[in-house]
């Protein structure tokens, strides 16, 4: 981490994105990570993609549960509403405060050890509830706040930095995810800023419960021969599916592919996802296909990394549950309270 | 033997099988007494089970209004072979047995002591109906037709419930008055009616309306404006979910749109469903949850957060007795300690104790104007008796001028204006800081919500100091809470009286009953019934007017006794602990019977008195 305050006058000539802001708006709290840590390049991926899509940082509730990824939500957006809940917990604080006000982005920040082992039932049952948000985890296979031990996404069989081999199978978040539906399914790597910034740009843009898990290396724990989670292993072994391009708005789309290399996809919004292929016959709306692919590469050894699934007809918990369009929240006294007179027929129905 | 005699004061208790479909024709037999103008009180006793199990439903009819439990039946009604010989012997002497004896029983079977009206339910049932379910189902209202006659309760007003209950369904209706007739002209024709036991036409029910304590629970929190619920079934606190669910599309569905306004989620745990109420909590949603007992264990941690992190969330906890299955279907008043101070490090939440339905309604509404007022979890202390029984009390009532408190909130036109935002600040002395909903202000008032570790500004700090001046300011608005809490209502004895008597929750009818007895027996108490905790200043001043103070309860440890001495630092040697845990509500018996003994043994007669 850098003791180094950054200061807070901008420069002049700083670039202001549509809404009126400039980069550094989107920015948070100097990172008390370690220098090189993987969730540091994920929380400027984030600036970045927000930045981008001329988000105002205040309408996002940036969400998190315990542990070294869930402190980054304090190092960017520093003017949006920010809850460093309960370890393994944010899925349901997030549904709640979503329940809450269905106007806001809602960012879930997480980790292997957070979703993965203690909050693993909470992160499946959010997503099948379809709640509305980003749920990222920064996946670097190992605890680092307390120094090193085996998350429950380590690869059975690799090596903790003291020697251990982890015994256990790891838990596959992306196949859980792909399994209970969620409607936005992608994994990608820290060290890749260019497929990361469009996916969460993509995965913001899409009204439904979105999964990115992002692989992470950890510098201090988990970076070391042996490891699957660490740069040059992820490096080696990342096989994506393709490359995403986000689009705002109708906007015609140059094609500088070759056909057949492009899929376009619109989303409800209006936004286009522009996909280049890199593996051939690789459909990311084909859950099932998607589901079979991610395991085969799996078991060859492979990260597949890119946008693996995206539902054609995304929907959400608000949906299901059929709320009304203001938000819970500012509904008054006359909305909410039926009044004496109701309650009188009540009274008279209990004699 | 002489059969006992009594007019609108005796006990019936029906014992039957679980999933027999007993439960409404019995609740047909109380109503049907109330709609006389008889107060009447039932409990239900079921076991952890849908088919199959003994279940008893125990009615007690009482002209004075008693509705605590009285210990003793008068009349059995014996409709389960397997629970036979102890229900036979819980009838008190000169008592009756109605039972169906379709099939004959060896003498060893009855008891001399009681009169036996046995009716051939069965064989009445198999040459009326064909269809084994409704064998069964008319089998109650059979036995309901019978007792009219024996106890002669007006035919007219069970028709008259039976024409509300049935209304559009006019087969319904007709079947079920062929029964009724069908049992009450066999028993004019062939039993000894009527039997000593008698309900007599009174005027003493008036307004009060007939509900149990969950539907008031669900009720209060519409009125109040919960608009997030979030929950895991678990007895006896599910019907609380569920009745908020009915009410919430009879009442809160907009209706051009159809859209709901409000969301339940039916959480996958406890964990999930008190993380939901509080994340909803935070953004600005009046949300709770209710449970029991291990609910509010498994609860836990998240209240620790809730409190630090000051977010307003309610939670009803509907008591019952301990863990597992089995025992959690009676009643108990156990989980005061765990809620009053549940979580880790440093923490203790308000508390309030509703009586009966009307309470519950009442405090539950209450709840959230407290919850947002202090920005902090607030507990519903309710249980299984005053829960999953229905109860005779006074009708709901609304103020339709009332605005909720939504305590105080740091708005878009105050940030912009300029106001000083620290989530943690006490600008007004009361320890109660401003909140922002998020989203507000595109450059003001937002902050990073954590337990602990901040200063006043919501910024990271895990300076010592900062953290025991939030501390201090969290005790500053605990000691404001007691001023939001309901008084405690204060009954005082007819003569001059040396003891007092603590109670709270569903000891209330109980208590009152007893403090009657005590008086005729010329042991006057007065009696402070406590609706809050932290506790009002009333309640340490009427400890130090008596020489002792009792404080009853439902549990074992003493656990309001412990609050009282802990936090409002009452003497231990001056209150005195009656305790009643067994699962069964407390009865007006038991708190007589350890009251006479306490005072019989502590009233030191001279020894010269003794030895003259």
């Amino acid at each position: 981490m850098t003791y180094i305050a950054k200061p807070k006058l901008h420069h002049p000539s700083l670039a202001r994105n549509a809404a009126g802001y400039t980069r550094r708006d989107y920015e948070g709290k100097i990172s008390t990570l370690c220098a090189g840590c993987g969730h540091d390049s994920i929380s400027a991926s984030i600036i970045q993609a927000c930045w981008e899509l001329d988000i105002q940082p205040h309408r996002v509730a940036k969400l998190s549960g315990i542990g070294c990824s869930s402190k980054t939500p304090d190092y960017f957006l520093g003017n949006s509403h920010g809850f460093n809940s309960v370890h393994g917990r944010m899925p349901s604080v997030l549904t709640g405060a979503n329940l809450a006000n269905r106007e806001l982005l809602y960012l879930g920040v997480s980790g292997d050890g957070d979703s993965a082992s203690i909050g693993l039932g909470q992160f499946a049952h959010c997503i099948r509830r379809g709640v509305n948000m980003v749920y990222i985890v920064e996946n670097n296979g190992v605890y680092g706040l307390t120094k090193g031990q085996f998350s429950a996404t380590a690869t059975k069989g690799s090596k903790s930095k003291r020697g251990v081999i982890n015994p256990d199978e790891p838990v596959d978040l992306i196949g859980m995810a792909l399994l209970l539906r969620a409607t936005f399914v992608a994994r990608a790597f820290s060290g890749d800023k260019k497929q990361l910034v469009p996916l969460i740009k993509a995965a913001i843009r899409h009204p439904g419960p979105s999964f990115i898990d992002v692989i992470s290396p950890c510098v201090a724990f988990n970076n070391h021969e042996g490891s699957t989670k660490s740069y040059e292993y992820v490096r080696e072994h990342n096989a994506a599916v393709n490359r995403l391009d986000f689009i705002e708005g109708r906007e015609e789309i140059t094609a500088d592919y070759a056909p057949g290399e492009v899929v376009s996809i619109t989303q409800h919004d209006g936004s286009v996802l522009r996909l280049r292929k890199l593996a051939e016959d690789y459909d990311p709306t084909d859950r099932i296909r998607a589901m079979n692919y991610v395991q085969e590469r799996a078991a060859a050894g492979e990260i597949v990394t890119g946008l693996l699934y995206l539902s054609p007809e995304p929907a959400d918990l608000h949906q299901y549950i059929n709320t009304v369009p203001t938000p819970l929240n500012q509904l008054g006294t006359k909305d909410l309270c039926p009044g004496s007179a109701a309650l009188d027929k009540i009274n008279a129905a209990l004699r | 033997m002489t059969p006992i005699t009594a007019t609108n004061d005796f006990v019936v208790k029906f014992a039957n099988v679980n999933g027999s479909g007993s439960a409404s024709a019995n609740e047909l037999f109380a109503r049907s007494i109330l709609r006389m103008g008889v107060p009447v009180s039932p409990r239900n006793i079921f076991p952890s089970n849908i088919q199959g199990l003994p279940t008893w439903y125990e009615v007690r009819v009482t002209e004075k209004g008693y509705l605590g439990r009285r210990g003793g039946v008068d009349l059995m009604v014996a409709m389960n072979p397997q629970t036979w010989d102890n229900d036979l012997r819980e009838i008190e002497a000169g008592g009756y047995l109605f039972y169906d004896n379709s099939k004959p029983l060896p003498e060893s079977k009855f008891r001399g002591d009681i009169t036996r009206i046995g009716m051939p339910l069965t064989e009445i049932c198999n040459t009326t109906y064909s269809d084994p379910r409704q064998r069964q189902l008319f089998k109650n209202i059979i036995y309901v037709g019978a007792l009219s006659a024996l106890l002669e309760i007006d035919p007219k007003v069970i028709e008259q419930l039976f024409s509300e209950q049935y209304k559009g369904k006019e087969a319904l209706l007709q079947s079920n008055v062929k029964a009724l007739h069908l049992g009450r002209d066999y028993a004019l024709q062939h039993l000894n009616c009527p039997l000593g036991l008698r309900v007599k036409p009174a005027d003493n029910v008036g307004d009060r309306i007939f509900v149990d304590g969950n539907s008031a629970v669900a009720l209060g929190a519409v009125y109040g404006g919960a608009s997030v619920c979030a929950w895991y079934p678990i007895t006896p606190s599910s019907s609380v979910a569920e009745a908020f669910m009915a009410y919430c599309k009879k009442m809160r569905t907009d209706a051009g749109t159809g859209k709901n306004k409000y969301a339940i989620i039916q959480g996958e745990d406890e964990l999930a469903s008190i993380g939901i109420a509080i994340g909803a909590g935070w953004n600005g949603a009046r949300s709770f949850t209710a449970t029991s007992g291990p609910g509010i264990s498994l609860m836990t941690e998240f209240i620790g957060l809730a409190y630090f992190a000051e977010i307003p969330v309610v939670l009803v906890d509907v008591q019952r007795g301990g863990p597992s299955t089995g025992m959690p279907t009676r009643t108990q008043q156990s989980d005061i300690l765990a809620c009053a101070y549940a979580s880790h490090g440093d923490t203790k939440h308000p508390l309030l104790f509703p009586e009966d339905p009307a309470e519950c309604f009442e405090m539950t509404a209450l709840s959230f104007d407290i919850a947002e007022r202090l920005q902090t979890p607030v507990f519903v202390m309710t249980d299984l008796d005053i829960g999953m029984n229905t109860r005779l009390c006074r009708p709901f009532a609304w103020d339709d001028g009332k605005e909720y408190d939504r305590g105080k909130i740091m708005t878009y036109e105050k940030l912009e204006a300029g106001a000083d935002f620290g989530r943690y600040l006490d600008v007004d002395g009361d320890g109660i800081p401003y909140r922002t909903y998020p989203g507000t202000h595109p450059t003001r008032g937002g902050y990073f919500t954590r337990g602990t570790t901040k200063n006043r500004y919501a910024q990271y700090s895990e300076a010592g100091p900062d953290y025991v001046d939030n501390m201090q300011r969290l005790m500053r608005k605990f000691d404001t809470a007691k001023s939001l809490m309901p008084k405690p209502v204060l009954q005082q004895a007819a003569k001059p009286a040396s003891f007092g008597a603590i109670y709270y929750g569903s000891t209330s009818p109980a208590m009152l009953e007893a403090l009657d007895v005590l008086a005729e027996r010329g042991v006057p108490v007065n009696a402070l019934r406590v609706r809050g905790f932290p506790f009002a200043d009333e309640v340490k001043d009427f400890v130090a007017a008596h020489s002792g103070v009792f404080v009853i309860e439902q549990n074992r440890d003493a656990q309001l006794r412990t609050l009282l001495v802990n936090d409002a630092k009452i003497n231990p040697a001056q209150l005195i602990p009656l305790l009643h845990y067994d699962g069964t509500p407390i009865t007006a018996r038991f708190i007589v019977d350890n009251i006479v003994r306490h005072v019989d043994t502590h009233s030191v007669v001279p020894l010269k008195k003794a030895m003259a």
